[in-house]
């Protein structure tokens, strides 16, 4: 028993691996990801609908509320936390999330200004018929 | 007494460092499998960025059809979410009972998740159904294709999901908690919680900031 013990300080986790090993303390991390998770789901789609806030702001909102979600969904899910021992899997989402970034906000950006660059369809033909 | 020393050292070097040369050798086969499907999962994330980028691209290209507020119901969408989100909770209870080696709350975690993952894929699919059945198929406009190709591969995920969910309850049923089925186990609630983290991004993009438009 204590050579288990013994394994868990010497390793990493993995990921989806927790630290403390009580399953009263499991249930509870669950509990309290789905009680955020659903706090915020339950904001998203009130902020979407309603008339009572500034609407410019609603996409800048529901936006940071999905960040936040997802940020709840890995900490109490997926068990991703600044841990010693969680090192490798962080740097590894991070890595993810930096391609993530440069795909999105990449493509989001470079196809907004050929938009902008290229004049309407009709307009280029009669430029060089 | 040596369990007291090698305490002392964690606190003094929580990230390992210096114990590096100590322990050369490779780590426990449970976490070499979960890295490498974690590594996936973050490849599986990069695709579907892919599918974002191409839908935030294409929204309003809608060539004269449906546009994505006449399109969507926002209540079919919460339905959606509320599955989601509980099966991820009730595949994370069966992978608890799966660690303390409880085989009911194991079937039942297990179970519940598996009817929550059909409820969502019905709801899915009658949408599609309904979609097509009314003209606007993937077809219609590049907005429509590029709505189909990221829920439906959304989808094509969550299907694959329940298959891998009654293989894994096969397997505990005839093979019991092995370390190999419990290894598969914790990949399969990876997998799972990793879906939820993607429908996050579809229902605030697709469905939220599209509907509002």
């Amino acid at each position: 028993m204590s050579d288990q013990t013994h394994m868990h300080v010497e390793h990493d986790l993995a990921p989806g691996e927790e630290e403390q090993h009580s399953v009263g303390e499991r249930i509870l991390g669950y509990v309290v990801g789905l009680g955020l998770a659903l706090l915020l789901t339950a904001t998203s789609f009130f902020i979407a609908g309603t008339n009572l806030v500034w609407q410019p702001s609603i996409p800048v909102a529901l936006i940071v509320l999905a960040i936040a979600q997802m940020g709840v969904h890995l900490v109490f899910f997926l068990h991703i936390t600044t841990g010693p021992d969680n090192t490798n899997n962080v740097l590894a989402l991070a890595f993810g999330l930096l391609i993530v970034f440069l795909v999105v906000g990449g493509t989001v950006w470079i196809m907004a200004h050929l938009n902008q660059n290229m004049p309407p369809m009709d307009q280029f033909i009669r430029m060089h018929s | 007494m040596s369990m007291t020393a090698t305490v002392a050292h964690a606190h003094a070097d929580p990230h390992h460092i210096g114990r590096a040369a100590e322990h050369p050798g490779p780590a426990p086969k449970r976490i070499v499998t979960a890295y490498g499907f974690w590594v996936f999962l973050l490849s599986d994330i990069v695709m579907f960025s892919c599918f974002f980028a191409a839908y935030a691209v294409l929204s309003g290209q809608t060539a004269g059809g449906p546009k994505g507020s006449e399109i969507f119901e926002q209540r079919n969408v919460a339905i959606e979410t509320i599955c989601l989100l509980l099966s991820s909770f009730t595949c994370g209870m069966a992978s608890i009972a799966a660690d303390v080696r409880n085989r009911f709350w194991f079937y039942l975690g297990m179970a519940v998740t598996c009817v929550l993952g059909l409820i969502f894929l019905a709801i899915e699919f009658r949408e599609f159904a309904d979609l097509v059945a009314r003209g606007y198929g993937p077809s219609r406009s590049a907005f429509l294709t590029a709505f189909f190709s990221l829920v439906g591969c959304h989808g094509l995920h969550v299907s694959a999901g329940v298959l891998w969910l009654l293989t894994m309850m096969a397997q505990v049923f005839a093979k019991g908690f092995r370390a190999d089925v419990l290894r598969r186990m914790m990949c399969f609630a990876l997998f799972w919680h990793a879906l939820d983290i993607i429908w996050v991004g579809v229902f605030s993009v697709v469905y939220l900031l599209g509907g509002g438009a």
